[in-house]
């Protein structure tokens, strides 16, 4: 049987709007995939930590205070720098088209904004994940 | 010859009745944005009961279902308060009095996650978050930069502000008596509620019991020397942007009010003395007669059981006071620019509901903080409500229709049936250490994320009548990254400016305090006085109080 994929769903920062993160989290595991929710307020150390300690093809990202262009990349430097370069980043919250731009440049693989459909997410990851699958 | 007799009421609903069941009808759901059941016609029948006096009343008398002043918008309007704030506190001193100018009656507080997580600027933690979804507030300085050219005694100021709350209003109270103003004519709110932090907007600090320790000091506190401040505004506004449905936010909302009722009582303060400056902050959300009768049950609620559970005798204590934002969730990124109808659905539905102040969102807040023109227009929603529609001519206009009132009666109903399991789970505290708001609000969150996927209810620009390539064509406010570095720099000199010995020793009287029972609101005025930084305040309450974290579930 093909490894389910495993994705980490974070929200770094301080805000504490979890609405969106838990949805996400709620519909990938609907749709078959091992989820883990780090809970909130966490720094970039803890979700890279996280996100090797559980061998997680994708982490998910979400953010409404308008720190996304410190975390976001914040994490992504750390995973490079802990060798785990190929997990694959997406991320969703209050981020202006301008930034969006600006971090899919910076290897975030895609950034989900309001009002987004969960099954876009879903075949978003399991496309970009076929190879690991 | 007999005279033909006229059709009675049975015989002319049964033919009404058979002309509907008669005729197809569209495929749509036919329920409240909550999922709650609305039957195509309300009659006589649904009001079975109704009486006059004791469900309804005169605005200004009890239950006060009609509304809490007798003369309502013919005496003045709400107060149209436009929640705001963003980088430093010069930049949002300029946009208080942008509003100001603007005809804005009063002012609400946004401030950036490290104030509100009690972080100073320089904090790691704060790093990138400073003065990006609010205004970055440090110290007594701060607040005296925020407030600048604004007379404390004449403009009443609202605060966001929940686990620190106690360290901004002395912040505030401060600020007021260097301009001359006495604690006792300053008036204003800060938002002070904890308990809907744990269930939803999850913006805490200390655990529960530490936590309301700090706000009965504050309810007392204030009792005695600043009467005219609205000790917390209990919120539902949250819970319901987390995901709950209409009934949720209103049973969740006052249970957590009467939790402090409760606690205040448990402290030794006779309700009468505290019950009168708690206040409350309602959603306006977009199903238009479901939001009217949420206002008004809430209203009828609270009324009844602050006289018949609690024993107020004050009248004052019985009035649900509310304050009201339209919804941020319903806002979408497509096509902006319909958001500017949205909000002023929302808040003709809070205006019909007898709310007694009001913030309108702005289109574009989505995508970033709101622009100035942005905030223009929702300012100007307001106005055009209060001067054009002619809605504020009578009070509780819908009063007496079918609907509201079986709607009214329905959600109180259910409100009740909540109190009903949060009592049997030992009350909202231990409730929330179960979990129980928490599921239930995700799990309602859920069911409407699908409910509009598989299009089962329509998000305009969203799910049904989309835009192919559209571009964003609105002006977008950009926060400075300088204004971190700026604002660490200031609280750095702030520190370095000020008499550290005396600092150390108010510190150390705080966290000597902390260990005893006595109010410790004097001894946080005497830090803010001296300049001592909210996080060197929270963190010597931490060193007693510790911290809380919340097991992470979906």
């Amino acid at each position: 049987m093909a490894r389910k994929i495993r994705v980490l769903i974070a929200k770094p920062g301080l805000d504490g709007h979890d609405r969106g993160a838990k949805v996400v989290a709620n519909a990938l595991r609907d749709a078959g995939m091992e989820v883990i929710y780090t809970g909130l307020h966490q720094t970039p150390e803890m979700i890279a930590e996280s996100a090797i300690q559980e061998d997680v093809d994708v982490v998910g990202m979400s953010i409404l205070s308008g720190a996304h262009m410190t975390m976001f990349p914040r994490v992504m430097e750390l995973l490079k720098q802990k060798g785990a370069a190929c997990i694959k980043i997406v991320g969703g919250g209050i981020v202006p088209e301008e930034d969006v731009g600006k971090l899919e440049a910076l290897g975030v693989a895609k950034v989900f904004g309001p009002g987004t459909d969960t099954r876009s997410i879903v075949e978003f990851i399991e496309k970009s994940c076929a190879h690991t699958a | 010859m007999k005279k033909k007799k006229a059709p009675g009421l049975e015989e002319t609903r049964a033919r009404w009745e058979r002309a509907f069941t008669g005729e197809p009808v569209q495929e749509i759901d036919f329920t409240t944005v909550s999922a709650e059941p609305v039957k195509p016609l309300y009659a006589e029948e649904d009001v079975a009961g109704l009486d006059y006096l004791e469900d309804l009343g005169f605005p200004g008398e009890y239950p006060f279902t009609r509304g809490v002043y007798p003369t309502m918008y013919r005496g003045r309007f709400w107060t149209m308060r436009q929640f705001s704030g963003f980088g430093t506190p010069r930049d949002t001193n300029r946009r208080y009095h942008y509003l100001l100018e603007h005809g804005q009656t009063g002012l609400s507080v946004a401030f950036d996650m490290p104030t509100i997580m009690g972080y100073d600027s320089d904090h790691p933690r704060a790093e990138g978050e400073v003065g990006r979804c609010g205004v970055a507030i440090d110290s007594l300085r701060d607040i005296e930069i925020l407030f600048d050219g604004i007379d404390p005694s004449k403009i009443t100021t609202s605060m966001t502000i929940n686990a620190p709350a106690s360290i901004l209003l002395a912040f505030y109270l401060c600020a007021g008596e260097k301009k001359g103003a006495r604690f006792d004519e300053m008036g204003g709110t800060i938002q002070n509620d904890i308990l809907k932090e744990y269930i939803a907007q999850k913006s805490w600090i200390f655990s529960p019991e530490p936590s309301m320790r700090l706000i009965t000091d504050i309810l007392a506190f204030c009792a005695d020397h600043v009467p005219k401040w609205n000790t917390i505004s209990i919120s539902g506004y949250h819970i319901r942007e987390a995901g709950s449905t209409a009934v949720q936010e209103l049973a969740f909302t006052l249970a957590d009010g009467f939790a402090y009722v409760e606690a205040g009582i448990a402290a030794g303060l006779d309700v009468d003395v505290f019950a009168p400056r708690l206040s409350f902050f309602f959603n306006a959300h977009l199903d238009f007669f479901e939001e009217i009768a949420k206002y008004r049950a809430a209203r009828r609620i609270w009324a009844k059981r602050m006289r018949g559970k609690y024993g107020a005798k004050d009248p004052r204590s019985w009035l649900c006071r509310f304050h009201t934002q339209t919804a941020g969730c319903t806002l979408t990124a497509q096509q902006p620019e319909n958001n500017i109808v949205r909000t002023a659905f929302q808040a003709l539905s809070a205006v019909l509901g007898g709310t007694q102040s009001l913030h309108t969102n702005s289109m574009d807040e989505t995508l970033a903080l709101p622009s100035e023109k942005a905030v223009r227009i929702a300012l100007r929603t307001q106005q055009l409500i209060a001067h054009e529609t002619g809605v504020i001519n009578t009070i509780d206009p819908l009063a007496g229709s079918y609907f509201i009132e079986a709607k009214t009666r329905e959600m109180e109903d259910l409100a009740e049936e909540y109190f009903r399991k949060v009592d049997e789970l030992g009350g909202v505290v231990k409730a929330i250490e179960a979990g129980f708001f928490q599921r239930e609000i995700g799990r309602s969150a859920y069911e409407y994320q699908k409910a509009v996927e598989r299009e089962k209810k329509i998000v305009v620009g969203v799910n049904r009548f989309q835009v192919e390539g559209e571009k964003i064509e609105i002006p977008i406010l950009r926060i400075d990254p300088e204004v971190e570095i700026e604002q660490r720099n200031a609280v750095r000199k702030v520190r370095a400016d000020r008499d550290n010995d005396k600092v150390a020793r108010e510190l150390a009287r705080l966290e000597k305090a902390a260990r005893g029972v006595d109010n410790l609101m004097p001894v946080i005025i005497d830090c803010a006085r001296c300049y001592a930084t909210e996080g060197e305040i929270i963190a010597a309450l931490k060193e007693v109080f510790g911290e809380y974290q919340e097991p992470p579930v979906f």
